[in-house]
């Protein structure tokens, strides 16, 4: 065991399945020389050349075409998008094309690809540097989207995401970079997509979550087992698709649901989650599913007075579990 | 226009091609239309729900086929293009299965409109309806031949209209700041449904749009098959030597209202489209190959009675062919399904 950043982890990942199959590749802007704006593909240039670590035009739906191009040719391209927020120029080749290609072709055909993008805020990043994009995203068969919070999560979800056949998603929290460090082995190992993960147990309620808002959620719930509450936390950590079985357990475990979550509350993964609880086990919890998440504006401001204001933390994390703990 | 391949008697062989390959692709592009204007009998008589005519166009589509390497190369054909897939391949069967839209659609197994080529056999890659998304993919495989250092070539196809789009542009740059092996291969019809060609566009030719990209753009007379053979091959040798894409604009004219669901006379009139069947491509190729002597009215009787053949077996085998079970709606979202 090691312990790396958040960071590391990706850039672990991406440099160990570059190193074991030739054809996994990363493109992206500023991803060669640079090695990324985060740096995530530092020293790639060195090690594997321009070719494997592709500089591309300032062009999103062309780094997404491309990489699509080339995953059907046989290869697992990386594509980053530089920030989560510029998805958007690349959404009609990740909905359109990338997510339809097996289905369209009815089997023939098969795209395994992966777009990297870092999403999220708290960093100061205004309207275009901090959004949650994924539920534009969340609800499009064919995709699947996965978005870790740990650095063992984020290595062995990366690795299975590019051995994946079927194009993924992979979100990547921006603020847990640096700040998120833990233990991760030094030996191979993959994270299954699908597959969630309780990162906390307890019996009084119950706390859905994924990307950076599981440590929020975990330091929330220090502060309430201080005072006798004890959650249980459960890392969603893949969002399509939602492991529904993780969720219905956990539901029923302490039959008292909060979903966090820091993209805006409408429409968000949330809403899906609260919609599976409701529609198996109604009848065995104890209190209305409750939803924490982002105020239904269209994204959040970089003065530091409303970035606070829009984003969630521990305190009113706390606040609201506290809430349901004593329904 | 050029009338000149019909005035010449050997354009063809001083293209290097022979006797054979002019008949190849006449053979190609009277099978096309004969497609064509069957399946649009079939949606006027209700045995199909919808057909987008290729009538015009054949004489480019099966040219440019003719010119690349179906061992190597690899396609992203429009949905106007069954002289193309033809000429890359596909059977008529295929064509009609796909019209049908029967389970044994080798292209999506009756799950897209017609017209919606991909077939990993054949060489071509899946496509899909939202214009244009296809050069990215395009320029994506031709990556990928140069990483592997393979002499394979990407041939891409597409409508003027459909150059206004961001991913022909940036499907483009990308392929010229790589050099990436690329045809990129626009068939200007005049006409992106009812809109013209001047209200698509402020540039006098779709040419024009490769210098923007840092490599040539050429201009061909899309009803002649040679011009259209000539500038393929340039093209594809080009790529082949590492110096990167080409664009080529083959210039013709839609005879067929964009789709069986359109109404042409709104936005164009008759006179004008009767002018324009002058330049039809057929005839003009059965003229040029009965003026060289290659060609006589006897074996015209023979092609035709064969490609009539072929078509009404392939009716036939669609009409009769089952649907896909309707459980199969949930197969192949992803690996495994
Ligand atoms: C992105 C997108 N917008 C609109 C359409 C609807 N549409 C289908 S074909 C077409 C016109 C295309 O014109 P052009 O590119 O010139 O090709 P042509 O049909 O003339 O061969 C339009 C608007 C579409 N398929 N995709
Ligand atoms: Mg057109």
């Amino acid at each position: 065991m090691a312990k790396i950043s958040y960071l590391e982890a990706i850039r672990s990942a991406m440099r160990e399945e570059m190193e074991r199959d030739a054809d996994v590749f990363v493109l992206g802007e500023d991803v060669g020389v640079k090695g990324g704006v985060f740096h995530a593909t530092k020293g790639f240039y060195e090690q594997f050349g321009e070719m494997r670590s592709l500089d591309t035009p300032l062009a999103e739906s062309a780094i997404a075409g491309v990489a699509i191009g080339a995953a059907m040719a046989g290869m697992r391209p990386i594509a980053e998008m530089q920030f989560a927020d510029f998805i958007f120029p690349a959404t009609n080749q990740i909905i359109s094309e990338a997510a339809k290609i097996r289905y369209r072709s009815n089997n023939d055909w098969n795209c395994p690809l992966v777009i990297r993008a870092p999403f999220g805020g708290g960093i100061g990043g205004a309207l275009y540097h901090s959004q949650c994009p994924e539920s534009v995203f969340f609800g499009t068969p064919g995709l699947k989207i996965v978005a870790p919070s740990t650095p063992y999560d984020a290595k062995g979800l990366l690795k299975a995401s590019i051995r994946d056949n079927d194009p993924v998603l992979y979100f990547e929290h921006k603020k847990c970079y640096h700040s998120i460090t833990g233990d991760v082995p030094e030996e191979d190992y993959i994270v299954p997509i699908g597959k969630a993960d309780v990162k906390r147990e307890g019996h009084d309620i119950t706390v859905i979550t994924y990307g950076l808002m599981v440590h929020y959620v975990l330091r929330a719930a220090e502060e309430l087992s201080k005072e006798g509450i004890e959650t249980l936390v459960l890392d969603l950590r893949t969002i399509q698709p939602l492991d529904v079985d993780a969720i219905i357990a956990a539901a029923k475990q302490t039959g008292k649901v909060l979903i966090v979550h820091e993209d805006n509350k409408t429409g968000g993964v949330g809403a899906e989650v609260a919609a599976i609880i409701a529609e198996e086990i109604l009848y065995d919890l104890d209190a209305p599913i409750q939803r924490l998440a982002a105020p239904d504006v269209p994204a959040m401001p970089i003065n530091p007075i409303q970035e606070k204001f829009y984003m969630l933390n521990p305190d009113k994390i706390a606040a609201k579990m506290r809430q349901l703990a004593e329904w | 226009m050029s009338q000149s391949f019909i005035e010449q008697k050997n354009v063809h062989h001083s293209l290097g091609m022979t006797d054979a390959d002019v008949i190849k692709i006449y053979r190609t592009m009277r099978l096309a239309r004969l497609f064509d204007e069957r399946s649009e009998l079939l949606q006027r008589a209700g045995k199909v729900a919808f057909h987008v005519s290729g009538q015009g166009q054949e004489a480019a589509q099966a040219a440019a086929a003719h010119a690349l390497d179906l061992a190597h190369d690899m396609f992203f054909p429009y949905y106007r293009d069954y002289a193309f897939v033809l000429g890359v391949g596909c059977e008529v069967s295929d064509l009609m299965l796909s019209l049908f839209a029967k389970a044994a659609d080798p292209f999506s197994g009756g799950r897209q409109m017609p017209g919606h080529f991909g077939y990993k056999a054949k060489r071509i890659v899946t496509g899909s309806s939202p214009v244009t998304t296809q050069v990215p993919h395009a320029a994506g495989f031709a990556l990928v031949a140069k990483m592997r250092n393979q002499p394979s070539v990407s041939f891409v196809t597409f409508g003027e209209g459909s150059s206004n789009q961001g991913d022909f542009h940036e499907g483009l740059n990308f392929a010229g700041v790589h050099k990436l092996p690329v045809i990129f291969f626009c068939e200007n019809n005049q006409y992106a449904i009812s809109v013209p060609y001047v209200k698509q566009m402020a540039c006098a030719k779709v040419s024009d749009r490769a210098a923007g990209y840092g490599f040539p753009g050429v201009s061909v007379d899309g009803t002649d098959p040679f011009e259209v053979y000539a500038a393929v091959k340039t093209a594809r040798e080009r790529a082949l030597r590492g110096e990167g894409p080409t664009l080529i604009e083959a210039q013709m004219y839609r005879l067929m209202p964009h789709s069986t669901s359109d109404d042409d006379s709104q936005y164009r009139s008759k006179a004008e489209v009767q002018a324009e069947r002058e330049r039809d491509p057929l005839p003009r190729m059965l003229m040029y190959m009965m003026q060289t002597g290659i060609w006589d009215d006897v074996k015209e009787a023979e092609l035709k009675a064969e490609c009539v053949k072929i078509i009404n077996a392939a009716t036939e085998l669609a009409d009769k062919a089952p649907y896909p079970v309707a459980e199969d709606t949930l197969k192949h979202v992803y690996e495994g399904d």
